[in-house]
């Protein structure tokens, strides 16, 4: 399947394999051939390798055994430095920019090439670079006053400065609207014209089919097929990256009896740094429902669940909680979250930094499941017996995959984490259920058992919150969908009829005027 | 009159007192721009101070004529190995094994001041003196050389010409790292790497050479604070312990500055006068530790503004005190 060695190609991998300790196989016996002037989708779950083969490729990691040739002659690839000399570069998932620079001042980070340092001559650069392939961006600007979409524009700039011929991007798209994201696809076809050879890592299929000329889909650290764009379906590229046929569809039932459960009105709420993250938030959260909350990162979804946890203090605005068995209200506003929880609030919050948050990475499963419990019993000593049985009913009923319960949490993968933490908050019967992005960095299965099991407690009447960055899924879990705009309501839709284009404009909306330009 | 001659008397002291704040200062910031926070400082002080005693005594004490150059570059060159060799310390088992850096200044710390007092009673020993100190008169005179015209400038030339050549060398020093950090490529990487070294190594920055470069350079710089205190400032006197706490005044000077060496300059004057103040305000002796608590709760009082003002530029380095490790998961 795979060609022979030519410079017909631009990139090609040949039987490269990495593992890391003796366990974890991250790719094995992997070819891949890039041609010049396409883009190339690698395709694959969480856990497949593909961000490790990328890193190969880009020098961060170095293969156990295979080789590398570029433009048809053998590299060795030892640093990014190393690949950058072979005009390859990487933008990474999780940017790498100093904070504190400007965008020139990272674009031009790492670059000795003998020439005086001149800022002013490279922010030029960098003003043409971006004239020429469409991007907007402000040279001078420091990063930490950019957005999301800014930082990446700078990675994307700071490889085509170097001259970059193979670019590969990580997960582009994941934290990107639709508007962003079809202007980096512009982009990426500026490019793509302009002879580049760009790969895509991404598991978002139809972002696949709309900017790939072929698509490499890898399991398990293997190669599994190279396919035409143009010839393949999201089906059959699901059955190849999975291994097996997977239905796509979330279940999604009627709320039956919705009752109000959590209403909040009016709130504001003004960050340490003295920014007013929350403007005047109102809405209500019903029984037997899910709320999806839909918003470009940052736009306050993390602020308002603290808020609501008892995590951050108020400016103004309240929090009414109504108990589900005799419908007295509670003011939630200015409690703690161990107050909250004696005043018998059941309120379960899944944080979206599950290891910052969440639990406890050096503890064990059963000690994890404690923190939620440590209070019960009169006693000086604990009881470990409850939360052993809870940790082990966990890993039985939500197919942990752990050596052990006495497994420390950071060892497990990150699916296997947010699956101890969703299982132990739904095990406290909560009757408002919070969760933050509960399926980033899951892959494809676990991703469909966590919504299954936010479908379960709706089912059990449960007030479901869920904040999401994919508006498909959000679309297709939700029954009602609120969108955040730099910390302002900009408006609430029904998930049944709403389009994507309409939640992804209102996510730069403020008070129905847009923010882009 | 009398007023005005005390002030510049005052000034005069504070810039000898500050001087040795400045080269530590100076070099903490160097090392803690690439993300090391060697808290190891006030011991390379110490290993810089004895390390450049003992150069300087076995030239006093060779019998060989003294010349002034050599006396200066024997006791010079020998302090910048000691503290080199410390720094190294410091640095291979932070940067090259990754442990803890604030255990291992600490540790450094303890054994610089170790080593300096076991080294600096040997010499006594060695001079069979009966006082507990070592005096090194020849080779502090070539330190203590002044310009020739500097006292027919009067009150002028006391205050801006009336010291050793290390004090000017210490300013110098502390505007070649402040032009270094903010206008030059490889300031702007060192800063990178301590900013996030992650993001330095993805760019091809080679982080481990930086933080071993700036380890080692400031490890240097601030050896020299070490060797003025001892063959300018104290007459080339060596006695034990008498360099001080000066080490973890210059730590705070780092924070007072704000991590730039230009405002250290300034600082350590102004730490210095302060350390000195009691000596020219009536207090009672039971006050005095009042008084030399002085620069802490200067240092305290910026800390207490910078954090108000919230400012990204004036925080500390992002990963100062971790170490970096490529390959983790």
């Amino acid at each position: 399947m795979s060609e022979t060695v030519n410079e017909k190609y631009a990139l090609q991998l040949r039987k490269v394999t990495k593992a890391f300790g003796s366990k974890v196989i991250a790719n094995k016996d992997v070819d891949l051939d890039v041609r010049y002037g396409e883009v190339l989708a690698i395709l694959g779950e969480n856990g497949s390798g593909k961000t490790t083969l990328m890193n190969m490729i880009a020098g961060i990691y170095h293969p156990d055994s295979g080789e590398i040739y570029v433009n048809g002659e053998k590299a060795s690839i030892n640093s990014p430095k190393d690949a950058f000399r072979y005009r390859i570069g990487m933008v990474h998932q999780h940017f790498k920019l100093v904070d504190l620079f400007t965008a020139t001042e990272n674009i031009i980070l790492g670059i000795n090439d003998g020439t005086k340092y001149n800022l002013a001559k490279a922010e030029e650069e960098v003003k043409k670079i971006s004239e020429k392939y469409g991007f907007i961006l402000n040279p001078q600007k420091k990063i930490y006053e950019m957005s999301v979409s800014e930082k990446q524009t700078v990675e994307i700039i700071k490889v085509l400065y170097r001259g970059a011929d193979i670019l590969i991007l990580d997960e582009p798209t994941a934290v990107l609207t639709p508007q962003e994201t079809e202007k980096l696809f512009d982009v990426i076809r500026n490019m793509r014209n302009d002879g580049k050879s760009i790969l895509i890592i991404t598991h978002k299929l139809h972002e696949v089919l709309a900017i790939s000329d072929r698509v490499t889909v890898l399991r398990k650290g293997e190669h599994i097929a190279t396919v035409n764009t143009a010839q393949t379906s999201e089906n059959e590229l699901t059955e190849m990256m999975v291994g097996k046929r997977v239905s796509l569809n979330i279940g999604r039932s009627d709320p039956k009896d919705a009752q109000d459960r959590l209403v909040v009105s009016g709130i504001n709420l003004t960050s340490p740094d003295g920014v007013k993250v929350l403007k005047d938030i109102s809405f209500t959260a019903k029984s037997g429902e899910i709320l999806g909350i839909a918003g470009i990162a940052g736009s306050g979804q993390r602020e308002l669940l603290e808020a609501i946890a008892g995590l951050r203090t108020l400016d103004s605005g309240n929090i009414l909680y109504i108990k589900p068995s005799d419908s007295e209200k509670v003011e939630l506003r200015s409690k703690t979250p161990l107050q909250i929880r004696e005043l018998g609030v059941r309120l379960s919050f899944v944080p979206e930094d599950r290891l910052g948050m969440g639990l406890v990475g050096n503890m064990d499963i059963i000690d994890n499941m404690m923190l939620r419990s440590y209070k019960k019993g009169k006693s000086v000593f604990v009881d470990r017996q409850p939360p052993k049985q809870l940790a082990e009913e966990i890993i039985n009923s939500l197919e942990v995959v752990t050596p052990s319960a006495q497994t420390p949490v950071r060892r497990l993968s990150g699916g296997n984490v947010q699956k101890v933490l969703v299982g132990r908050e739904i095990a406290s019967a909560p009757s408002v259920l919070m969760v933050a992005y509960p399926v980033r960095g899951l892959d494809i299965n676990s991703s469909y058992t966590i919504y299954n099991l936010l479908n379960k407690q709706k089912e059990n009447g449960v007030a479901v919150i869920y904040v999401g960055e994919d508006l498909d899924v959000l679309l297709e879990l939700c029954d009602r969908i609120l969108v955040l705009c730099s910390g302002t309501v900009s408006g609430v839709l029904d998930g049944r009829t709403a389009k994507k284009e309409e939640i992804g404009l209102l996510m730069t909306k403020v008070n129905g005027v847009s923010e882009n330009e | 009159m009398a007023i005005i001659e005390q002030i510049v008397e005052l000034i005069v002291r504070a810039i000898m007192q500050g001087t040795p704040l400045l080269f530590g200062s100076t070099g903490e910031i160097l090392t803690e721009k690439s993300g090391n926070l060697n808290l190891g400082i006030p011991g390379i002080m110490y290993i810089g101070a004895i390390s450049g005693v003992i150069g300087g005594f076995f030239y006093q004490n060779s019998g060989a004529k003294i010349i002034t150059v050599l006396a200066i570059i024997i006791p010079l060159l020998s302090s910048l190995l000691g503290s080199l060799i410390a720094s190294l310390i410091y640095g291979f088992l932070t940067i090259t094994l990754r442990a803890n850096q604030n255990v291992t200044g600490l540790a450094l710390t303890t054994f610089g001041v170790g080593i300096g007092n076991f080294f600096g009673g040997s010499l006594i020993k060695i001079t069979n003196s009966d006082t507990p100190y070592l005096a090194l008169s020849k080779i502090s005179a070539a330190y203590r050389t002044t310009l020739p015209f500097a006292n027919k400038l009067g009150l002028f030339g006391q205050l801006f010409f009336s010291y050793g050549f290390m004090v000017y060398l210490a300013v110098i020093i502390a505007l070649i790292v402040s032009f270094v950090l903010k206008r030059t490529r490889v300031g702007l990487q060192l800063r990178s790497v301590g900013e996030s070294p992650a993001t330095a190594d993805a760019a091809g920055v080679n982080v481990n050479r930086y933080k071993y470069f700036a380890t080692c350079i400031g490890g240097m710089i601030a050896g020299l604070g070490g060797l003025y205190y001892i063959l300018d400032y104290s007459k080339g006197i060596w006695a034990n312990d008498a360099f001080g706490d000066r080490g973890w005044l210059a730590i705070a000077i780092v924070i007072f500055a704000i991590w730039r060496p230009n405002v250290s300059i300034l600082g350590s004057y102004l730490f210095g006068g302060l350390y000195i103040l009691f000596n020219y305000v009536s207090v009672s002796m039971n006050l005095l530790p009042l008084m030399q608590m002085l620069p802490y709760v200067v240092t305290i009082i910026v800390l207490v503004i910078v954090s108000m003002r919230k400012k990204r530029e004036n925080q500390p380095p992002a990963s100062l005190g971790t170490n970096y490790f490529r390959e983790e998961r």
